[in-house]
């Protein structure tokens, strides 16, 4: 049983991990990419966690990949609004006459 | 793993690989030279693990990924812009231009195909691993249950001594470039928030990949260099002084420990009657925690002052400026545009 | 069970490269770093995957130090360093 929901939790965190790849080159614009990355990849990579943790030895191991996808989680939300803000500052606005 | 599904992962990290570097060697603009190097730093730690090394995935991760892209954009600042090339003399320079590529390139190819022959030459005979078997044989002697460290730290102690006097010269050096750059503007409240769990987070992590070197991946580079990190991560948030002591006579000590500890270690077993770094085997555990843990200190030092790119300023630098600038406001002054909208035209 | 995890990993792999395509055209500089992000995400769950599939735990201390380094590239790029008139 653990093996079947490992499985399907892995499988299922790889199709967000590419979907949110997918949106990465398929989204017009940085702002929605920006989107794409942080909440699809991230919701992949904790289906991922998820799914090896069910299949962990130890109670450390466990600990280290929770760790892990919760780093990832704020670096990834905190990324996100430096580049934003970043880029909106890069952005010229056209001069009025 | 099926040999299928490994080679192709192989050859997708193979051409990540080999497509970043190109990349990232010819691109135009520095900037996006930079971040295509911290993206190939990321993929080769991914190739150290792959190929069953972790300690040098670990440093890699910890050098490649994340200081060395950092330390490169800080050293970018500091580079005037494209200086436009003169009229006259044009001629002189493309060719001294053509003749440096076909140099390099030539030598290039040649350095490749030597290192090619080399590793199918090595691959025709039967697997040679005297040298493996000679340090797994000797493993209990060494204090450690790491090969790695045993070798680094034991067996080699005398290479790893040198190289720390290599990291000790290059501290000297980056000291006498004079004051370092300008502390960073505060990034805000989201990056606060971040630093504040990252720092201690990374620091601990830092004395975990120390004490994890006996036995397991990790040691004295790794946990210097995610210390480092460390350092960074507080200098980008804005602190100038990122808790290094600030007499400099204590910074000085800390940054010449990684070398003087293994020293005094080395020359008083000397004196004890052994030969120089000759750790005796009940004591050898304990010596070598000893010296990475000064070994520690030394390259996080060393790696925080490469980034800020010269000494701390002491009181009379600041002094200096206090004449120059303005009396401003105390604490944290954003941008005025810093809520993010585009500057004004 | 392995068979999968080589199946995710060549997957997370195509995703890599997918954010590598974005590395290279991404017009502006964010487009640049946002890809970094994703083949630092990316590289955490292969690291993961891996640690379990080749029986190496210390491939998950790699992927720790890649989650925690992951927002300094971001920072070390929007970071503007102080000028005369700041406190």
């Amino acid at each position: 049983m653990p093996d079947v929901l490992s499985a399907v939790l892995i499988i299922m965190g790889i199709a967000f991990y590419l979907a949110g790849s997918v949106g990465l080159l398929r989204l017009p614009d940085l702002y929605s990419r920006l989107h794409a990355l942080t909440k699809a990849d991230n919701l992949g990579l904790g289906l991922l966690t998820a799914g090896l943790a069910l299949q962990s030895p130890d109670l450390f191991t466990v600990a280290k990949l929770l760790l892990i996808w919760v780093a990832i989680l704020a670096a990834s939300a905190t990324s996100a609004h430096l580049i934003a803000r970043h880029a909106r500052r890069r952005e010229t606005r056209p001069c009025p006459r | 793993m099926s040999p299928l599904s490994l080679t192709l992962f192989d050859i997708l990290l193979l051409v990540s690989i080999v497509v970043l570097a190109w990349t990232a060697l010819t691109s135009a603009d520095e900037r996006r030279s930079v971040i295509l190097f911290m993206a190939f730093g990321l993929v080769v730690a991914l190739a150290w693990g792959r190929l069953l090394a972790p300690d040098v995935a670990l440093a890699e991760a910890a050098i490649g990924a994340g200081l060395s892209g950092a330390l490169l954009l800080a050293a970018l600042r500091e580079l005037p812009s494209a200086v436009t090339a003169s009229g006259d003399g044009r001629r002189s320079h493309a060719l001294r231009h053509y003749a440096t590529q076909g140099t390099v390139s030539v030598l290039s190819v040649a350095l490749a195909g030597m290192l090619a022959w080399i590793l199918t030459a090595h691959f025709e005979g039967p697997a040679r691993d005297e040298l493996a078997r000679a340090v797994t044989s000797h493993l209990e002697l060494s204090g450690v249950s790491n090969p790695v460290t045993a070798v680094l730290l034991n067996f080699r102690g005398y290479d790893t001594l040198l190289e720390l006097a290599v990291l000790l010269a290059a501290v000297l050096g980056i000291l006498t470039l004079g004051p370092g750059r300008a502390a960073y503007r505060p990034s805000g409240p989201i990056f606060d928030a971040l630093t504040r769990w990252l720092t201690p987070l990374l620091l601990v992590t830092a004395g975990y990949l120390l004490w994890v070197g006996a036995h397991a991946p990790g040691g004295a580079f790794q946990a210097g260099a995610t210390l480092a990190a460390a350092g960074i991560v507080l200098r980008l948030a804005g602190s100038e002084w990122i808790g290094l002591p600030r007499d400099g006579a204590v910074l000085r000590l800390v940054m010449a420990a990684g070398v003087g500890v293994f020293l005094v270690v080395g020359v008083s077993l000397l004196v004890l009657g052994r030969p120089f770094l000759g750790y005796p085997p009940a004591w050898a555990g304990a010596l070598i925690l000893l010296i990475e843990s000064a070994a520690t200190l030394a390259i996080a030092a060393t790696l925080v002052l490469a980034f800020i790119g010269g000494r701390l300023p002491t009181e009379a630098d600041r002094k200096g400026d206090a004449v120059t600038a303005p009396a401003a406001g105390a604490g944290a002054n954003p941008d005025p545009s810093d809520d993010g909208e585009p500057r004004p035209c | 069970m392995t068979e999968l995890y080589a199946l995710a990993v060549v997957a997370l792999m195509f995703s890599l490269l997918l954010g590598l395509v974005r590395v290279l055209r991404g017009p502006e500089e964010g487009d640049r770093m946002l890809a970094v992000q994703l083949i630092g995400t990316a590289g955490v769950g292969v690291l993961m995957l891996l640690s379990r599939v080749l029986g190496q735990p210390a491939l998950l201390d790699v992927a720790l130090l890649l989650a925690l380094l992951a927002a300094v590239a971001a920072v070390a790029f929007t970071a503007q360093p102080r000028e005369d008139g700041d406190a």
